[in-house]
């Protein structure tokens, strides 16, 4: 018997995680792992009140998060190869063209 | 014809000139001389036949007529319409204006023909008789405040006529200014009237004041008001200490000179201060301080006419001087006499002003007199009929303005002797330096050969017709037709007061007036004296032709000899006492240097200049500073974001905790 | 008991990983390091009852979309990070905020004293009935998500792709007299 705030406070501690990693790092891919780090997070959390609830359309919406984070993931890495074609770098301090 | 079908009549008078103003203002660019002046003299020429037309179907037992033409004002018990009023004083000033007025719109229209601005200026002239007309006939304060403006707007329009020239243009602006002053005071009366008496209608508030007591001690409500309008007074028919402008609007065109500044607009005081002349009878303070006013006016400015050169200038101080001996006449409760005398100046100084036009136009523009001399064989009809006006403000009898004058010094003696002592210094100077300007301008030689070679090019005209003659010649019977006229009217003009008959016809207007006077201007010992006062008058008059002819005919070197001897004394009178200087010091630099500093750069610059450009100077540095956010640089929005969410997640745990 | 066992097993896999994560300097590392979380999360779902959501994160999750993660960084031959000077703003109010936040939701979470229990397997995630509640009460959102993959390939597609890709004209094949020229000069293939 384990209190859902224990789930939560795992849930809360990825995101964290998730991000700090985007702020901490300088690789563009890294970044994006990182938002998939926090979605993850997410997921747990709805998870967890599915099964407090006992609603089992928090689950649902888990698997559309991952369908739409799947999605999100594709385009993303497209964009990162379109980048990394032009500016030659996966380094997201010298991709600052938009600076005023 | 009965009041009721009369009545209607009167708010036609001034709006006639005022749709001849129109017409000629919007459409007189694109109309023949002919269209502008025909349209022009028509409506005047109108204006004048329904005078005359009242006139002769006026009858003293109907009288006052009054026409309500519009509501006004309307507030709580207060309200103001736009009237219409006609009782004797009116009527009397309607005439003056309406038949001077037209003759002179006729003299104009030979006068300025060759100008470019020739609809302009016909349009401001019937503009110009539209708003006298209305201050002539209002039945209300505030009504004829409306046409008192109006006929300041009108003088500085038509003093400025000529407004690329600067002299002009600083001259129209300064009439306005000083005129303003005395509107301030005309608008302080104004309300500590409507404070009072709760009205500005002639009727009801002459009806009121006529209840209360005589003031004579301090200074009460009655005399405030009575001192407040004689501001206003002295602002518009320039008397001590507001004539200045006067001289200074000979820059104008001379029918301007001769209707406005002379025969209509500067009477307008003397019309306002006898219309209250109820308010006057009762506050004793106030007259004397009107009387003072006039007195010392009339003997200053002519004081200065002797040692002026230019021939309007020395008219213009005449006219100062002349108005002083009107406001003498109201300040010692003889008003009919003021008015009597108003009317017989109308008459000879428009006549006047418009012999010197005519004397300018015939030596292509010029004005100073030294260059006169022996016209009198060029011009013989403008040498005439100047002549005959001369007699006339000398006050040599018969003609007109013997009588008038006459009247006013007797009633003046009858106050105090001082008044009639001054009154009468300044009839012998008036005479002396009119037969001056006749001597230097008619007798002689003609002193001035150069204009021969010139193509009357003068750099000093004021009026330049680019004759091509080199003589002068006389004037078109367009502009000696009026000038003959008035001359008429100078001499029998005087006849109209003969036998009181003129005070008693203007009696209903001022009772209070009239019979303080009367008590003591027909006795039968007063009679005598009256003799020998007007004989005194008639020889001091006398003597100031015969001191004229002394020294500019018999012997021309002796003046500039006098001149020199008297030295500083001089220089004084020929720079008019260095009033205009010392006003400039006292007035004018510590206003403009006041403006300059507080209003434009402390204010102006410093405040509201400074608010808007440091609140566009602030955003620009807020900006600034919080365009730095946007850096490009993916990881500090993430960093934004993140500190933002944490300070939505604190307000959602604090407003839980609560 | 064994249920928090399981529970402190599964997680710290997680933190660990997450942690990693952050850590590595090589992405290759990172990704592999998220591999392990996500695996570790579907131990997590099992717990809850979520069989069926725990198989999806294995196949779709770690299976495909960390797959795709790791074909990009070879095929970017992404290397080590640089060292470079990044934001200060991220490291000044960002950290400092995700931290606050953080202390503050679990301050939150761990002083409310009438947090539930959840036993193991909570929920039965049977397949049947998620496929009733998804093809019942949430069929739009599911049709929408399909096309939302649709528009995503295409998306990824014209990104990707070399400029020059999309803007090849469309060339018939050669005929014979064309392919014998092509032939003797050389310009069969490039």
């Amino acid at each position: 018997m384990i209190p859902l705030s224990y789930y939560l406070l795992l849930s809360g501690i990825l995101f964290a995680c998730g991000v700090l990693g985007f702020l901490i790092k300088r690789n563009i891919i890294t970044i994006f792992m990182s938002i998939e780090l926090m979605l993850n997070g997410v997921n747990l959390s709805f998870v967890a009140f599915a099964a407090q609830w006992h609603a089992l359309s928090g689950q649902v919406f888990v698997f559309f998060v991952m369908v739409v984070a799947a999605a999100e993931a594709a385009v993303g890495l497209a964009i990162i190869i379109a980048v990394y074609r032009t500016r030659e770098t996966l380094n997201v301090d010298r991709v600052n063209l938009l600076k005023l | 014809m009965t009041p009721q079908t009369l009545s209607p009549l009167l708010c036609t008078i001034p709006l006639l000139p005022l749709a001849g103003a129109a017409i000629n203002g919007f459409f007189g660019r694109q109309s023949s001389k002919k269209a502008i002046s025909a349209v022009a003299l028509a409506f005047c020429g109108l204006a004048f036949f329904m005078a005359v037309l009242i006139a002769a179907n006026f009858s003293s037992a109907s009288a006052p007529y009054s026409f309500p033409l519009a509501h006004w004002l309307r507030s709580g018990n207060f309200q103001v319409d736009f009237s219409f009023y006609l009782d004797q004083l009116s009527l009397v000033m309607l005439l003056v204006v309406t038949g001077v007025g037209f003759l002179i719109h006729i003299y104009s229209v030979g006068y300025m023909w060759d100008d470019d601005g020739y609809y302009r200026f016909m349009s401001y002239m019937n503009l110009f008789m539209f708003f006298m007309l209305t201050l002539v006939l209002a039945k209300n304060y505030l009504v004829m405040f409306i046409g008192w403006e109006g006929v300041g707007l009108a003088s500085y329009l038509l003093i400025g006529f000529w407004f690329t020239k600067d002299s002009a243009a600083a001259a129209g602006k300064k009439a306005f200014i000083v005129n303003r002053i005395g509107d301030f005071g005309f608008l302080i009366a104004l309300f500590l009237m409507i404070k009072h008496f709760h009205s500005l209608d002639f009727t009801k508030v002459f009806a009121q004041v006529s209840a209360w007591p005589t003031e004579v001690a301090g200074i009460g409500i009655l005399t405030a008001i009575g001192l407040l309008l004689m501001v206003g007074a002295a602002g518009k028919s320039a008397q001590i200490p507001l004539y200045v402008w006067l001289p200074d609007a000979m820059e104008g065109p001379t029918p301007v000179s001769a209707l406005i500044h002379a025969a209509t607009m500067v009477t307008a005081g003397v019309y306002m201060v006898a219309r209250s002349s109820m308010i006057f009878e009762r506050a004793p303070t106030a007259m004397m301080v009107v009387a003072i006013i006039g007195t010392l006016t009339a003997l200053f400015a002519a004081t200065i006419g002797i040692a002026q050169t230019d021939i309007k200038k020395v008219l213009a101080y005449s006219t100062v001087s002349q108005l002083g001996y009107m406001f003498m006449a109201c300040g010692v409760g003889a008003f009919s006499a003021g008015i009597f005398h108003l009317m017989t100046h109308a008459f000879f100084k428009g006549l006047l002003f418009l012999a010197a036009g005519s004397v300018i136009h015939g030596i292509g523009g010029e004005q100073d007199m030294r260059k006169m001399g022996g016209l009198r064989l060029y011009m013989p009809w403008t040498f005439t009929t100047m002549g005959i006006a001369t007699l006339a403000i000398a006050g040599i009898p018969p003609f007109a303005g013997f009588w008038s004058k006459d009247e006013i010094l007797w009633q003046a003696f009858n106050t105090s002797w001082v008044y009639w002592l001054i009154g009468v210094v300044t009839a012998f100077i008036t005479s002396f330096y009119m037969f001056r300007l006749m001597y230097m301008t008619f007798g002689g030689d003609y002193r001035s050969p150069a204009v021969q070679e010139a193509h009357g090019h003068n750099p000093h005209g004021h009026d330049d017709h680019g004759h091509g003659h080199g003589e002068p010649h006389e004037s078109p019977w367009v502009m000696l037709g009026p000038l003959v006229i008035l001359a008429v009217l100078s001499v029998v003009g005087g006849f109209v007061g003969y036998g009181n008959r003129f005070e008693h016809f203007l009696a209903p207007v001022f009772q209070g007036a009239t019979e303080v006077a009367q008590e003591a201007s027909h006795e039968t010992a007063g009679r005598a004296l009256e003799y020998l006062l007007m004989a005194v008058s008639v020889s001091v008059a006398g003597l100031g032709w015969l001191l004229a002819y002394l020294l500019y005919s018999r012997r021309p070197q002796l003046p500039a000899r006098i001149a020199q001897s008297l030295g500083g004394l001089y220089q004084a009178v020929a720079h008019k006492y260095y009033i205009d200087e010392l006003y400039a010091v006292l007035f004018v630099k510590p206003v403009v240097d006041g403006s300059t500093t507080i209003l434009w750069h402390d204010i102006d610059q410093g405040v509201i200049d400074a608010a808007v450009n440091d609140s566009a100077d602030a955003a620009c540095h807020v900006s600034d500073s919080v365009r730095h956010m946007q850096s490009g640089n993916l990881r500090s929005y993430a960093g934004w974001v993140a500190a933002g969410g944490a300070v939505v997640i604190a307000y959602m745990v604090w407003m839980g905790v609560r | 008991m064994l249920h928090l066992i399981l529970f402190l097993f599964f997680g710290t896999i997680c933190v660990a990983g997450a942690i990693n994560l952050l850590a590595q300097s090589h992405p290759i590392n990172s990704a592999l390091s998220l591999i392990a979380v996500m695996a570790s999360l579907a131990g997590e779902y099992l717990l809850l009852g979520a069989e069926f959501v725990a198989a999806v994160q294995v196949i779709v999750y770690a299976g495909a979309i960390m797959v795709l993660f790791v074909i990009t960084i070879m095929l970017l031959n992404a290397g080590k990070e640089e060292r470079t000077q990044g934001s200060r703003v991220a490291i000044l109010i960002g950290v400092p905020g995700v931290l606050i936040g953080g202390v503050l939701v679990a301050w939150t979470l761990l002083h409310r004293p009438d947090m539930q229990t959840v036993p193991i397997g909570a929920l039965k995630g049977d397949p049947s009935d998620i496929a009733r509640l998804l093809f019942h009460d949430f069929l739009l959102p599911f049709e929408v998500t399909s096309v939302l993959i649709l528009i995503a390939i295409m998306g990824a597609v014209v990104l990707a792709s070399r400029p020059e890709a999309i803007a090849r004209p469309h060339r018939s094949t050669p005929g014979p007299q064309e392919t014998r020229e092509l032939v003797a000069t050389g310009k069969d293939h490039r």
